[in-house]
């Protein structure tokens, strides 16, 4: 019979070697053809983590560190870990109570898993740490201190400026091709945000393998494909953090904005916006919170209005309505007007403040004394100039030297989302008008006021350039960078010099002269400081506001804007205040004790007393107040339902203790149930 | 020969006793490589504590046994072959009333730490009592008696091993259909086995409805290119309509029914994902428990193969090299010791390993199939084969499903999986073959 089926042995070996030959070819298929299972086998056991430097540290101009990093721990939890731990202990320490730390338990088991550490409170605060660190080995490992870097902000001052940084959201991830990761800390605003490439430094990337429960078990490949992280590097500014401190004082209470610039080389000595917020606020565990309160606030807390509040001029753009019409020569020096307390000249009067016959006699009069008629007629004059021929050819003419000015265009501060204020195009007019309008429709741009607006920055900016006789450089916070590089091109445009227009300097000698008598005897006598030459203009705007959707005239924003000393000028300053009346009232007495402390390094006990009066006083629109009422008293409520929660809370009876160990117990027992078990055919 | 001169090594195939000490050396690298966490290697390997210690020891055990069995006379063997055969069925039943469930298995037996699993040692009783019985001189395999009884010897503990819920142990079992196939079963049943093998892969594959289209289809174009010696012959019309019958019945009704009631749910699910389908289960039937289950095993099942895939996937030409492969050392792949072992070796050695390995098996097969033929006595050729078929149905199911292509049935790897009884029983197998062989010369009955 074996002779028989002798052939059999053949058919046999075929089928065996068959089958070898299928596991052969898919063995080629799935190790050489594809490389999808490489990536997915990195994918699967190493993890990128990305290593953040120090952030850098913002310095004032006398080396006094504005923002800078501290330490702060979160409390993080690993929940496999947590079988028989004394978790009443930690409960009583963060003063938290069962279902809360059931909740959290809970959410970090979703966000991270059972295997891996999640944060159970971030950013503790002082007290609760140290109480944590003396008893942490009775909780370890199911908790431990992890350190965590956070910014701080030792004058709490400058919280616009300074910007803060804050969770990477997905629009920005898609924005920056993925060059951050979820999770990432990163500038959202002010100088933390402008400078974010220099103040991150540069990331370190560790690659760690992972185990199947994504526990980290140790480094790939030895570290060789790791990268060291640099700390992000220090940016030196220009800021007096003493001055931007009483700024912020002297704003209390109001609306409105203080910017003081150094008029040599541009650089922002101050810049405060009111109201503010202590920039701490916005780090540490409670962020979210305080962000969203300062967001509703009806005052507006997070609107930097130095750099986009957009408002009237009014009277402060007097002194350069006379170098553009000296410039044009239409007017001489001592060109007079005789004004009697109202301009004439087209449809509807203008009224003007002072009546007296003579107060608009010349140029250094009309200015000292703010006579609307004198600057109406000069503006008309300027636009209706017989060598423009055209009313529109005169417009766009004296539009290019407002934009030489500075005004209606962005001048390209170091601050994110600077806004660009007002000059209406002759479109605008063509349109509202149907083309047949005249120097009469907007004469009011004349006197800083119809569709004109400007925003403090640019303001300041309008009297370095006089006090320049001429020319500026672009605002900016920043005077130089720790360890300079090639490709720092960052600052480069701020070392440019920009020349306004060719108007003589003779004629800025006159416009300095006549708003040194603006404070001498004009209208701001109230800002006068002993011993310094000041050049000063004040201004009065009026403005309109929807009130319950109705068009309303609102009170008077406030405006001083000054440079000092005349000679040899160090500092220019803006300061406006909404609705709080005539220039000289508030504006004036701020600007000139901006302008003091600066020049002077300290102000006598008087000159307190006064910084004391201003920082009491409120000016805020009934309707603000009205609506941020309505708010707090939701916010209150919030609270005090929180209270009554609390103590409708019971304290743990032991029957609710042994509930408590049990509850621990069920999630360990789900945490040690095998994820794959594993049952053959 | 009788003990005047005995020599241990005489007429020993010393080629195949290499590849068996490589081939197990390699599994226990490879649990090492998968298991090994910075302890001290001394100290892990006298521990017995260390999956690989414990391997190591197995193997010494198994070793001990080989230079028994080389010291036992050949005779011994088929003497011995029915006693031993009814000893492992007795031994199948003992588990039922004495068993400890281990994941989910009802197949072990516990002493101590160490445990027995019959199902898996029952292989060796089987082959010796198939070899005893096909060796016998008064049988035909042309006979449906001889057939039946053959069936049977293999099919009693197929059946005991089924209910312990062991079903891929039993399917093992079916290997020794190729014993059967070498010693004169009709050819008629190979292709009619392979044809059913096509057809319920066919029945996975294609929808039921186009499957029963195309089956009339070819029947039909059958009946045409065939007319002219159907016009001769008219019974071969009614052969053809029986054969379309019966193939339209298992596609529609046979597998369906098979799926549905015979297997269970999760296995039904095991069968579809290797083809990359999801079991469409008849929600009315099945009971909620089962549905639950069958999600898990579809998420584990899938989970298993997936790993695996990615593992052996990742390692290239030339691998990652030992101890260095991520997925096999960091747990992704479950069951990594035991029955996705060969992740270790795709995954560490890379294509160039794999094929190796897969050489040396298909070597150690080709060899015994060598030895089966030059035996003098039928009893040790039936033998031998019943070896090389186990050894082939083992290799081909374990490396097939961790590369996805044969559905995941838990049967080790031959020499290299960890468990001290596969070892014990595939050592066995091999050194009373080598025993066998050695007495080449001999006629045993």
């Amino acid at each position: 019979m074996p002779a028989i089926n002798q052939s059999r042995q053949n058919v046999i070996r075929l089928i065996i070697g068959i089958s070898f030959l299928i596991l052969i070819i898919r063995l080629l298929f799935l190790q050489l053809a594809s490389s999808k299972y490489d990536l997915l086998a990195i994918d699967n056991a190493v993890s990128k983590k990305v290593i953040f430097p120090e952030r850098g540290i913002v310095f004032d101009r006398k080396g006094k560190s504005i923002l800078e990093n501290t330490q702060t721990y979160d409390l993080m939890i690993l929940p496999t870990q947590l079988m028989g731990l004394d978790t009443q202990g930690v409960c009583a320490i963060l003063k938290i109570e069962l279902p809360e730390f059931k909740d959290r338990l809970l959410s970090a088991i979703i966000k991270n898993g059972r295997y891996r550490p999640s944060i159970f409170e971030a950013s503790l605060s002082t007290e609760t740490f140290v109480q944590l660190q003396e008893n942490i080995y009775r909780f370890e490992p199911g908790f431990f201190l992890q350190e965590r870097p956070i910014r701080s902000y030792p004058y709490k001052a400058a919280a616009h400026v300074l910007g803060y940084v804050g969770e990477v959201d997905s629009s920005i991830l898609k924005r920056t091709n993925f060059f951050y990761q979820i999770g990432d800390y990163m500038g959202l605003s002010g100088l933390e945000r402008f400078y974010e490439p220099i103040l991150m430094g540069q990331r370190g990337v560790r690659y760690q393998v992972k185990d199947n429960k994504n526990r980290i078990v140790g480094p790939y490949e030895q570290g060789r494909f790791d990268s060291i992280a640099i700390a992000g590097r220090n940016l030196r500014t220009y800021m007096d953090i003493d001055l931007q401190v009483l700024a912020e004082r002297l704003l209390k209470n109001k609306l409105g904005a203080i910017v003081a610039i150094e008029p040599k080389t541009g650089g922002i000595l101050a810049l405060a916006s009111g109201p503010t917020y202590d920039p701490n606020q916005l780090t540490g565990n409670q962020r979210r919170n305080n962000f969203s309160w300062l967001l509703r606030d009806t005052s507006r807390p997070l609107f930097n209005r130095a750099i986009k509040g957009q408002y009237p001029p009014g009277s402060t753009i007097k002194p350069i309505q006379a170098l553009v019409a000296l410039d044009e020569g239409v007017i001489t020096p001592n060109f007079g007007l005789n004004c009697r307390g109202a301009y004439l000249g087209c449809r509807r009067p203008i009224s003007c403040e002072e009546k007296f016959a003579g107060h608009a006699a010349n140029l250094r009069l009309a200015l000292t004394h703010s006579c609307n008629s004198y600057f109406s007629h000069i503006y008309r004059l300027t636009i209706d100039n017989p060598n423009e021929r055209t009313t529109v050819n005169g417009y766009l003419r004296w539009k290019r030297y407002m934009n030489s000015f500075g005004l209606g265009v962005k001048l390209g501060v170091d601050l994110p989302s600077e806004d660009r204020g007002y000059i209406p195009d002759t479109s605008f007019y063509n349109r509202i008008y149907n083309k047949s309008w005249s120097s009469c429709t907007n004469v009011f741009l004349g006197i800083g006021q119809g569709e004109m607006q400007a925003t403090p920055l640019q303001m300041a900016n309008l009297m370095s350039i006089i006090a320049n006789k001429g020319y500026y450089y672009i605002p900016h916070f920043v005077k130089s960078i720790d360890d300079p590089r090639e490709s720092d091109t960052i600052l480069n445009r701020y070392k440019i010099k920009h020349n306004v227009t060719n108007i003589p300097d003779t004629f800025y000698n006159i416009v300095q002269m006549a708003m040194q008598e603006v404070v001498e005897s004009g209208t701001a006598r109230g800002a006068r400081i002993e011993g310094i030459a000041m050049s000063g203009k004040t201004g009065t705007a009026e403005n309109y506001g929807i009130i319950y959707g109705k068009r309303e005239k609102l009170a008077n924003h406030s405006w001083f804007v000054c440079f000092a000393p005349r000679e040899n000028p160090k500092i220019a300053v803006a300061v406006v205040v909404e609705n709080a009346g005539f220039g000289a009232t508030w504006a004036g007495p701020m600007a000139s004790l901006m302008v003091e402390k600066y020049l002077k390094d300290t102000l006598s006990q008087a000159r307190w007393k006064e910084v004391e009066r201003i920082e009491s006083k409120e000016i805020i629109l009934p309707i603000v107040k009205a609506k941020r009422r309505a708010l707090d008293s939701l916010r209150l409520q919030r609270l005090r339902n929180k209270q009554l929660r609390k103590q409708a809370f019971v304290p743990l009876s032991p029957f609710d203790e042994k509930n408590h160990e049990r509850i621990i117990l069920a999630f360990h027992l789900n945490a040690l149930k095998p994820d794959h078990e594993e049952q053959f055919i | 020969m009788k003990n005047s001169s005995f020599d241990i090594s005489k007429g020993v195939d010393w080629s195949l006793v290499l590849v068996y000490v490589i081939l197990v050396v390699t599994g226990i690298a490879s649990i090492f490589a998968t298991t090994y966490r910075d302890e001290n290697i001394v100290n892990g390997f006298l521990s017995l504590t260390t999956d690989y210690s414990r391997q190591t020891l197995y193997f010494l055990i198994s070793a001990v046994l080989a230079v028994f069995i080389l010291l036992t006379d050949s005779k011994f063997y088929t003497a011995t072959a029915n006693i031993f055969y009814v000893f492992g069925i007795i031994l199948l039943i003992l588990v039922f009333p004495f068993h400890t469930d281990v994941k989910g298995t009802k197949s072990i037996i516990r002493f101590s730490s160490f445990q027995l699993q019959p199902a898996e040692l029952c292989k060796i009783f089987v082959n010796l009592a198939l070899a005893k019985y096909l060796s016998s001189t008064d049988i035909a395999l042309s006979k449906l008696k001889t057939m039946f009884i053959a069936a049977s010897l293999v099919l009693i503990p197929a059946i005991l091993t089924i209910m312990q819920s062991e079903t891929g142990l039993a399917l093992v079992y079916f290997s020794f259909f190729l014993v059967i196939y070498r010693e004169g079963l009709p050819s008629a049943f190979l292709s009619i086995g392979f044809s059913l093998a096509v057809l319920v892969v066919l029945t996975l594959l294609i929808d039921q409805d186009i499957l029963a289209v195309g089956l009339t289809l070819l029947a039909g174009f059958v009946v045409f290119f065939f007319k002219r010696q159907i016009s001769r012959r008219k019974s071969l019309i009614f052969v053809v309509f029986a054969i379309w019958a019966f193939s339209v019945g298992v596609q529609r009704f046979a597998v369906p029914y098979f799926f549905n009631h015979v297997l269970k749910p999760y296995q039904v699910q095991r069968i579809y994902s290797t083809v990359g389908k999801d079991f469409q289960v008849d929600t009315k039937t099945i009971s909620e428990e089962d549905l639950k289950k069958i999600e898990e095993k579809k998420k584990a099942g899938n989970y298993n193969v997936k790993q695996s895939k990615i593992a052996i996937g990742s390692g290239g030409f030339f691998g990652k090299g030992l101890l260095k492969g991520t997925q096999t050392r960091y747990d992704f792949v479950p069951e990594q010791r035991t029955d996705f072992i060969f992740c270790t070796i795709g995954e560490g050695f890379g294509f160039m390993g794999s094929l190796l390995l897969l050489g040396l098996y298909l070597f150690m097969i080709f060899r015994v199939i060598r030895i089966a033929e030059r035996q003098r006595s039928s009893f040790s050729r039936c033998y031998a084969y019943g070896v090389a078929s186990v050894l082939f149905f083992h290799v081909f199911i374990n490396i097939g499903m961790t590369i996805g292509i044969v559905p995941v049935i838990g049967i080790p790897l031959p020499f290299m999986s960890y468990g001290g009884t596969a070892q014990i029983t595939f050592t066995v197998l091999l050194f009373i073959l080598i025993r066998l062989d050695a007495d080449r010369q001999m006629i045993l009955r």
